[in-house]
């Protein structure tokens, strides 16, 4: 690296006038080309625009153009990006990054936000409207407490991110190196290696090709098999994320699950199924054992353009048992 | 056959040219030869069948594939080169692994134009012609996703090296040395970075040090000799040897030097390293010393029985060149020195092997690679041990393959 770091100064000290170097490419840029371009905003505010907004203005925009995959509270559906929440994870099991719980700056926000979204018609958006957009994500965050604070090139300075003091250098390497230590080449390990996992325990992976021949999964009367239910309950952990059943039951990224069986497809009121689940429900989808077995085998090749970002139960014994546990609850 | 009788084939051979003594008259003769296949009767299909040639159609299995589930949507998804299928260091184009943010873009090459603005003596835009003017270059690179092996720091996931380590592809590009655009346009003193942006709908923003910038990056225009695909960024992209795939802007349109990084939203809530600590690394560009076993692995299990077998596999580092690579059949506990071969260049794939002769039992694979600057690539306990769980990125840990005495194979994790 050096070594062309010097060669550059190099040459830059043996060009003549500064244009000798010149290879004569390219035109300079006009102002306004630079303009239409140089949309990228720092954190110490190089780049804001003129304009402003409140989070007030920015909660309607939200509900209408970044909602429907983030969530009406930045929950975020499916799979989409969570924007809000994940205080205090960042050291779980699981943390939760999101706008509020990681973002080191505030500017970042304005940037993505104008540069990116919303997904399919980036770059769409007023100044003014992403200054209310970014000023709605950071009350929601609880990074402004005020909804009708206004923000601006003025007030944007005044923003301050709960994890900005998050980050640290990369200090790799941080294993050892030859120079610490030449690798064992023999009797490396006390005793023989045993495996302590595998992957397919888990199984995740795409298959290539070619499905196991279907098995017919029909024929469960509503007799509830307490032990298989028992079993339904653990795997019905892998729904949990997006649907939830019994009393109090709201719907979440995914419909509830309550009175599942015998259910025409679609129906919870207030829920926003996708286009491919209203054509199947009016088509006459009914959740019996058999079309819940087909659909929780592989979602996606079930109903195609199901909006359930879920791999599926590759176990018929794993769908019979959840389909047990659900139907438990009316 | 044992080694005697495989010696006296060698010797009587050349005297046996017509009705070899030892041709068996009580085998079964394969009909592969004895009958007459269609392709040596038929006529094949004449020149221009296919204006731009395609693989064989009995490698249709040598695709790209990805893993629906990680993602929301196929727009902002990847998928993976299959490296069991691949031989050599160069990946073929239509199989270097997709990573987009917002889909491919179809750039118009007449409408692409090149920026250079910021802190510089003159802004400049560049058609794709003028950049086509400039001296060229061509170097052969890997090119590696931050979170390739990603998936893998809770335990063995997905069952396959495509799946596992396929977030990496190396090609030869040519192009122009980013040094000399940038100095065609003058970077003035006080400039210490450039941002590279995309010209697509995600409009990628990535901050590079100056001294990065005025060492080997290039503009890279084509890859293996044609000009670049549309999903690795047609017209133009920015190559950052060694460093993480992100940093390697595609569809880049605009060149911004500056005194300050920018800290945009794929150096801060994307390409951090989450530690246990609850902190997080910045700015981890580098791509650690790394390798994986191609053959066999999961998708490409040994299928010949016990006997004479070819291991197979990759070795990278972005810190230089590979200077060794190690192979266990024993989950580590031994290791024996693999054999490189093919041309080792810097910050590129390398490729080696390990003939040995497999009793049929059971194996735990292992591969580990030694760069030039005498990193060595560790276990992934030791990662775990300093970096936990949740940093997603920079997964360089040594792979493990179980091959069962059928010959199945599998990724797993062993203590
Ligand atoms: C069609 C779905 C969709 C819509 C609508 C949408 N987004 Fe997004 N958003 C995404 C996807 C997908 C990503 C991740 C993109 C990627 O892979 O780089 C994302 C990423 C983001 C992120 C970064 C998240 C992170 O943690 O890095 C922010 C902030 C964001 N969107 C804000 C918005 C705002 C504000 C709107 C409305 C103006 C909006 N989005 C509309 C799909 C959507
Ligand atoms: C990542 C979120 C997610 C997970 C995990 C998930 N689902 Fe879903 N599910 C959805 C969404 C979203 C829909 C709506 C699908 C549509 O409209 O196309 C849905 C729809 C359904 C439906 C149809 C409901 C109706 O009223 O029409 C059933 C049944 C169902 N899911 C069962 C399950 C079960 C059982 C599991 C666990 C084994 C599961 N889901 C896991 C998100 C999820």
């Amino acid at each position: 690296m050096l070594r062309s770091v010097r060669l550059a100064v190099l040459i830059a000290l043996t060009a003549m006038p500064a244009t000798a170097e010149s290879l004569g490419l390219g035109r300079v840029a006009t102002s306004d080309e630079i303009a239409a371009w140089d949309i990228d905003v720092r954190p110490d505010g190089q780049g804001l625009p003129a304009g402003q907004g409140t989070a007030l203005d920015g909660e309607e925009l939200f509900s209408d153009q970044c909602a429907h995959c983030h969530g009406d509270f930045g929950e975020g559906v499916d799979r989409w990006p969570q924007l809000v929440g994940g205080f205090d994870t960042l050291t779980d099991d699981r943390p939760v990054k999101t706008v509020g719980s990681y973002w080191p700056y505030a500017s970042t926000i304005f940037d993505y936000v104008h540069r990116a979204m919303p997904f399919g018609n980036a770059q769409s958006l007023t100044d003014d409207e992403v200054y209310a957009i970014t000023a709605y994500l950071l009350y929601m965050n609880d990074v402004i407490e005020d909804d009708e604070f206004v923000l601006s090139q003025a007030t944007f300075g005044d923003i301050e991110m709960p994890n900005a003091d998050g980050f640290g250098e990369d200090v790799r390497p941080d294993t050892p190196a030859l120079s610490v230590a030449e690798p064992c080449m023999t009797d490396c390990t006390k005793g023989a290696v045993r495996v302590t996992m595998r992957a397919l325990v888990l199984d995740v992976t795409p298959e290539g090709d070619g499905d196991e021949p279907e098995e017919a999964d029909a024929e469960r009367v509503l007799e509830i098999d307490p032990a298989l239910a028992e079993a339904g309950a653990k795997i019905f952990r892998k729904c949990k994320s997006c649907h939830q059943v019994g009393e109090g039951a709201k719907n979440k990224a995914g419909p509830i699950l309550s009175g599942l069986l015998g259910r025409a497809a679609g129906e919870v009121d207030g829920f926003k199924y996708s286009k491919a689940m209203k054509e199947a429900a009016s088509e006459g989808l009914v959740w019996d054992a058999d079309a819940l077995s087909g659909y929780l085998e592989k979602p996606r090749a079930y109903l195609k353009g199901t909006k359930m970002s879920f791999a599926g139960l590759k176990d018929r014994e794993d769908r019979l048992a959840v389909i047990e546990y659900l139907k438990q609850f009316d | 056959m044992d080694d005697t009788l495989s010696r006296r084939s060698l010797i009587t051979g050349a005297a046996a040219t017509a009705g070899s003594l030892l041709a068996s008259p009580s085998r079964a003769s394969d009909p592969a030869i004895t009958e007459i296949q269609p392709w040596n009767q038929e006529l094949g299909s004449p020149v221009d069948a296919a204006p731009y040639g395609m693989p064989s159609q009995h490698e249709a299995d040598t695709v790209r594939r990805n893993v629906e589930w990680l993602t929301a949507d196929t727009t902002s998804s990847i998928n993976f080169t299959p490296l069991h299928r691949l031989e050599g260091i160069i990946t073929p184009n239509g199989l270097c692994f997709e990573r987009h943010h917002s889909g491919v873009a179809d750039v118009d090459p007449a409408k692409h134009r090149l920026m250079v603005n910021g802190l510089v003596d003159k802004p400049l835009v560049f058609t794709m012609e003028d950049l086509q003017r400039f001296p060229r270059e061509n170097k052969i690179y890997f090119l590696e996703c931050a979170a390739n092996s990603g998936m893998e720091w809770r335990g063995a996931q997905l069952n396959g090296c495509q799946f596992t380590h396929g977030m990496v592809h190396c090609v030869m590009y040519t192009g122009v040395s980013l040094r000399t655009v940038l100095a065609e346009a003058g970077v003035k003193a006080t400039g210490k970075w450039v941002m590279p942006e995309g010209a697509d709908a995600a409009a990628m923003t990535r901050s590079i040090p100056m001294e990065k910038a005025l060492d080997d990056c290039m503009i890279a225009f084509a890859m293996n000799g044609e000009a670049l695909r549309p999903e690795q960024g047609y017209p133009l992209r920015l190559v950052v040897p060694g460093w993480e795939g992100n940093m390697w802007v595609k569809w880049l349109r605009r060149l911004e030097v500056g005194d300050m990084p920018w800290h945009h939203r794929e150096e801060t809530s994307k390409y951090t390293d989450l530690m246990a600590d609850g902190k997080a690394r910045r700015f981890t560009w580098e791509m650690d010393v790394k390798s994986v076993i191609t053959n066999p692995s999961p998708q490409a299990p040994v299928t010949h029985g016990k006997g004479h077998t070819v291991l197979s596999g990759l070795a990278w580092s972005g810190r230089g060149t590979i200077k060794r690579v190690d192979v266990s059949t024993d989950g580590g506990r031994n290791w024996v020195t693999a054999r490189l071969d093919g041309p080792s260049h810097g910050k590129a794939l390398h490729r080696f092997y390990h003939e040995f002769d497999w009793d049929g039992g059971e194996l735990l694979l292992q591969s580990r690679a030694i760069d030039s600057d005498g990193n060595v690539q560790p276990t992934k306990d030791a990662l775990r041990a300093v970096r936990g769980t949740e940093s997603i990125y920079h997964n360089n840990g040594i792979q493990t393959w179980h091959v069962r005495r059928g010959g199945e194979v599998e990724n797993v994790e062993v203590g």
